[in-house]
Formats: structure tokens, sequence, C-alpha cells
């Protein structure tokens, strides 16, 4: 059995959760401890010291959590995880493990909205500078290159319109600048995309939306593709370095394949904190067990609805990758073939108005913001995420007053498009 | 033997056969690799002698350091290599002149030469390339996974717990 490489759906509910050593409880336990005993002080100076494996503190790793990272390397393809509070506290660390003061990184225009606040004004007071590029046109991030370039990070699906990206051509692009390629896989999850069998460094994650899948826990996750040679330049001292912190040990070349996501836990988690509690670990592993299920369900309903509106009569238009003829279908076929998810965006007729008496008019959609839940959401960015905007900025972030995101969920879907065409009936 | 890839069961039997382990360039420093990597073996049950000429005669982790392969007082299961592989071959000239012979040579990450390999394996000594015991024990115990890292086996049988907490074997299949 041990040479038989298992499918995805099996890693989903057996990778990293053997029965419980103590009791043989089957589910992973929810290990509700901050800390663990030592053997002696030999064992705790082996394990502060890195030299064994095993628990400390739960600031820095819990057995619960430990069956989430386990599995999500499993998922994605990768060599280890660090699971942490949520989507954002990943992107903090994987920085703060590649950057210093001076530094700066190549991120796509097309992000989560969070992501764009959060690199383009937070991280400017750790003196860390975003340049953003436009990935359709590589020219603008290659052009952009220097000597203090640490990373390019992009989504695999963008949010708010889920469009595809071409991992691969960015793959090509850091590669041959030095740098490694981030991906945030959030939006599609591993079932649809596995960014690192596209060339792809380090795949983040915010467990918050489809992985834990229920709308009813925060969590992030950093995966470690144990592709990139942290020591072929001096770029990451991070890891090609002696370490003060522990006496002089060189990360990489002690860890390996794996020491971007040990880096990322002993330097990262450890020193800034934001750790994953272990409940949340719990509800998170019991949702990706049904992940495959679940997102080809989303992929479905999703693909419904967006034929279902493109022919609406009160609807101006629908950005969906999985629309034939849509301008990036080609690329969603390439990278997604199972489907091209559950979030994309349409135009309500009527503009501003129309929008919110859209959102105020459904009944069993949830009008929220957040995405990746068993539930159908929706958003009108322009009166809620994007409000402070002048117009002209809204249309450029792509949240112009038409501008309606749909989050699919996996409801029966004559139910959902009930909803939506009641809704639309009342805007106008 | 595809060097290659191992399977789960070679590795196995060789972590779970082997009783006393040579390793070859232990460091006293204790950041080193092969420091991390001699204090798990010994942790796991494993009779370590540490082979460095520059620490002959002094301890390392407590144990008696061997200048090298020959001056070792009793025989051992297995050879480590924590050497580039460039010095592979001399190396494989000592090991094929032990009495007895040695019944696994294993080289660290980075290290391989095929054509020792072939010499070795024609004497009748199994050799792993490329890989690190403690890598491997913490796979096929499940203790990596508490690092997060992808142990890349499954399985519903029971953890074989060892003395003390927080300490795997190597799970019998
Ligand atoms: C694509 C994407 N990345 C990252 C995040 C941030 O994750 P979290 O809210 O878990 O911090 C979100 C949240 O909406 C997201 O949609």
């Amino acid at each position: 059995m041990s040479q038989r490489v298992p499918g995805f759906d099996t890693l989903a509910i057996h990778s990293g959760a053997q029965p419980d050593p103590a009791t043989g409880a089957r589910t992973t336990p929810i290990y509700q401890t901050t800390a663990y005993v030592f053997n002696d002080t030999d064992h705790a100076a082996s394990l502060f010291g890195l030299q064994a494996f095993g628990n400390i503190y739960t600031r820095i790793m819990n057995p619960t959590q430990a069956v989430l990272e386990e599995r999500l390397a499993a998922l994605e393809g990768g060599t280890a995880a660090l699971a942490v509070a949520s989507g954002h506290a990943a992107q903090m660390i994987v920085f703060h493990t590649l950057m210093t003061a001076g530094d700066n990184f190549i991120a796509a225009r097309r992000l989560y909205g969070g992501s764009i606040n959060q690199f383009g004004h937070s991280f400017k007071n750790f003196g860390w500078e975003v340049r953003w590029a436009d990935v359709d046109d590589p020219e603008t991030i290659a052009s952009q290159i220097d000597d203090r370039t640490k990373a390019l990070f992009i989504e695999s699906f963008a949010n708010p319109a889920g469009f595809v990206t071409d991992i691969e051509a960015m793959a090509k692009i850091a590669h041959d600048a030095g740098i490694p390629l981030i991906v945030d896989n959030t939006m599609a999850s591993p079932y649809l995309v596995r960014p690192f069998e596209h060339g792809a460094d380090i795949v983040v994650h915010s467990l918050t939306k489809f992985l834990g899948g229920h709308g009813n826990s925060m969590g992030g996750v950093i995966v470690d593709g144990g592709t990139f040679d942290w020591s072929a330049s001096d770029k990451y001292p991070m890891l090609s370095t002696p370490r003060d912190e522990y006496g002089g040990v060189v990360l990489h070349e002690t860890f390996g394949n794996f020491s971007f996501a040990i880096a990322c836990r002993v330097l990262g988690l450890r020193d800034l904190g934001p750790a994953i509690a272990p409940m949340n670990a719990f509800l998170i592993l019991t949702g990706i067990e049904t992940l495959a299920l679940r997102m080809q369900r989303h992929c479905d309903n999703a693909l419904a609805v967006a034929k279902h509106l493109k022919d609406h009569p009160k609807v101006e238009w629908v950005e969906y990758s999985g629309l034939e003829g849509h301008h990036n279908n080609a690329l969603q076929k390439r990278y997604s073939p199972k489907g091209a998810g559950s979030v994309f965006t349409f135009g309500v007729k009527g503009g501003y108005e129309a929008g919110v008496k859209f959102v105020e008019g459904v009944e069993i959609i949830s009008h929220l913001a957040n995405i990746g839940d068993t539930r159908t959401l929706v958003i009108h960015p322009a009166s809620t995420t994007h409000r402070q905007l002048t117009d002209e900025q809204r249309e450029k972030a792509g949240a112009g007053n038409d501008v309606v995101r749909l989050s699919i969920g996996i409801e029966d879907v004559a139910d959902i498009i009930a909803d939506i065409d009641q809704a639309l009936d009342k805007t106008a | 033997m595809d060097h290659d890839h191992y399977s789960d069961d070679y590795i196995r039997s060789i972590l779970t056969s082997v009783k006393s382990v040579a390793i070859i360039g232990a460091s006293a420093k204790q950041v080193r690799p092969s420091y991390f990597v001699m204090k798990y073996m010994m942790d796991k049950g494993f009779t370590v002698f540490p082979i460095n000429p520059g620490h002959a005669g002094g301890e390392i982790l407590g144990r008696m350091t061997y200048a090298s392969l020959a001056e070792l007082p009793e025989p051992v299961d297995m050879v480590d290599v924590f050497r580039a592989s460039a010095a592979v071959p001399g190396i494989t000239d000592e090991v094929l002149a032990m009495e007895p012979l040695p019944k696994v040579v294993w080289m660290q990450l980075t290290v391989r030469d095929d054509d020792s390999a072939k010499r070795l394996e024609a004497a009748g000594i199994d050799v792993v390339m490329n890989r690190c015991p403690k890598i491997e024990y913490g796979r096929l115990s499940g203790e990596i996974g508490w690092s997060g890292v992808n142990s890349k086996t499954i399985s519903a049988r029971r953890p074989e717990v060892r003395a003390g907490f927080q300490s795997f074997g190597i799970r019998n299949k």
C-alpha cells in the first residue's frame, strides 16, 4: 500500500491524521492546550534547538494545527505547510521571511481588496514597498524588478471577478529574475488548481473561504513548494545565513526543501504571533474532508447561475471565466478544467441604485463581505467595501457602481436562481 | 536498485533492522546538521559512533569520536556519510576494507556517487543516497508531521509510541 499514490479525495480525508495514539480517537482531537510537558531538560533543549520534532507552545505549533498543515501540504503537493490565524497573517509571515526594510516585491494589480490595503498601506510601515503590475502585460512586471525585489505575488483566480492568471508565464518571469513566485490560491482551492504544478514556489490561502468552506472559522496557510533555492543568492538571509535566534543554525542547510515553511514558523510565527486556534484548525480540517464534493458543486452551480444571468434582461454584463466566449475562458480551461470557481461579478442595469436594491432584495442569499461559504453570498462593492472611493477609483478597482459580486453556494441551484430573479425584479 | 526513488518499504526495513551507525563527518558543533541527526538517532535508540579525524579522541554527545572507520572498536550495521560526494569513492574503499562489512551505507542529502553505490552493492551492501535518516525516520513514524511537513504517508493504524512524551517509532505496516 505504501507505494500507491493516493488520490486527491483520499488525501483530503487522511493526510496528517492518524488515530490518536493515546485514546484511539479516529477524528483528529482538538488539542485545546497552550503548552506541552517535556521529558527532561535535554528533551526541552532538543525542541528549542530545533533538533527534535515536537511541541513546545501553541503559539508555535499544536497537534490539531499540525494535521491541518500536513493535509494542506499534501493537497497542494508541497513539502510542508504552516497554518496561521488568517489569510492576511499568512501573507504577513511570508513577506516577513523574505523581506527587510528597503526591499520591494511585485504584486498583481488584480487582487483581493484587503490584500491591496495590506500591501499598499500596512506593509509600508515595515519599509516594504509593493510595486503594482498588470499580469496581462508581463513587461510591466519585468521592468519593475531590481536588486531589492524579493518576490512576485499573484492570485490564481483573482478576486472579485475570478479571472484566471497565467501562472506558468508568471513563474518564468520570477525565476528569470531569481525570485520566488507566490500564489494566493484561495479562490480556486487545490481541488481546482495546484500552482506548484505550474511553477509556483510558495502558495498561500485564506482557509476562511473554500477550504474551511462553512463560513465558521478564520484561518490561513503558507505552503512550501520545496523548489526554490534560497542559497543561490544573498537575497534571503533568513534562510541562507546563520541565525542568531538559534545559535547560528542555517535554516536552508538544515531543513533543505522544507526550510521556508520552518523559517515561517520558527522566526515569523514565533515572533509575530498570529497562531491559529486549535478549534478553528479542527473545523477547517472537517471542512477539507468534503472539499472535492463541495468545490465541484460550487462550480456547477456558479456556471448555471452565470449562464442564467447572461440572458437576463435586467443584467448588463457577466464576468465569469467559465462562460464560452469569455476573454478569460481559454486560461480557465487550461488551468482549471474542472470548473471556474464560484466567485464572479455581474452588472445590474440601473447602476448604483439598482445595485443597492438588488442586495437589499435578496431573501436566501446573504448580503455580507465574505466568499467561499456553503451559502450563496452577495455584495455590492460600491456601497460597501469600496464606498469611500471616488467613482473613478471604483471603476479602476473593478468595483464600478453597477458591479455585484456573487459567491455561489451549494444550495439547490433552482432556489439560488429564483432568489436572484425576484431580487432583480425589484431593481426597476 | 533505482537510486532516484526508494520505496518506503526499503527505507523502513533499513531503519528498523539497523542498530548501530558510524557517522562520517559528525560535528561537535551544536548547530550543524550532522549534530542534529546524531542526536536524533541516539534519541531513537541507535548506538552511534562519530567519525571525525579533527575531533578524534574527544566526545560528541557523550560518544567517543574516531578518526576513521578502521579505528572503530566494534562492527557497525550502517555507515552514514556526511561528506561531499567527491569524498565518497575514498570512503567506499574504507568501507570495503571493513571486517565484517556493514549492512548499509547511507549518504546524506546532496551526497551521491553512483559508481561507489555499484561497488558497495556488488559486495552485498544496501545503499541509500541523497536522503536524511532523520527525515526518513520522521516521515515513517509520523513525527515529521508535527512540524507540518508532508510525510507522504497515510495510515489508519495506531502510531508506534515510544517511552516518554512525544516520541514515535517507525510503525510496522
Ligand atoms: C483571495 C483572498 N486572499 C486573502 C484573503 C484574506 O484572508 P483572511 O480574511 O482569512 O485574512 C481573502 C479574504 O477575503 C481573499 O479573498
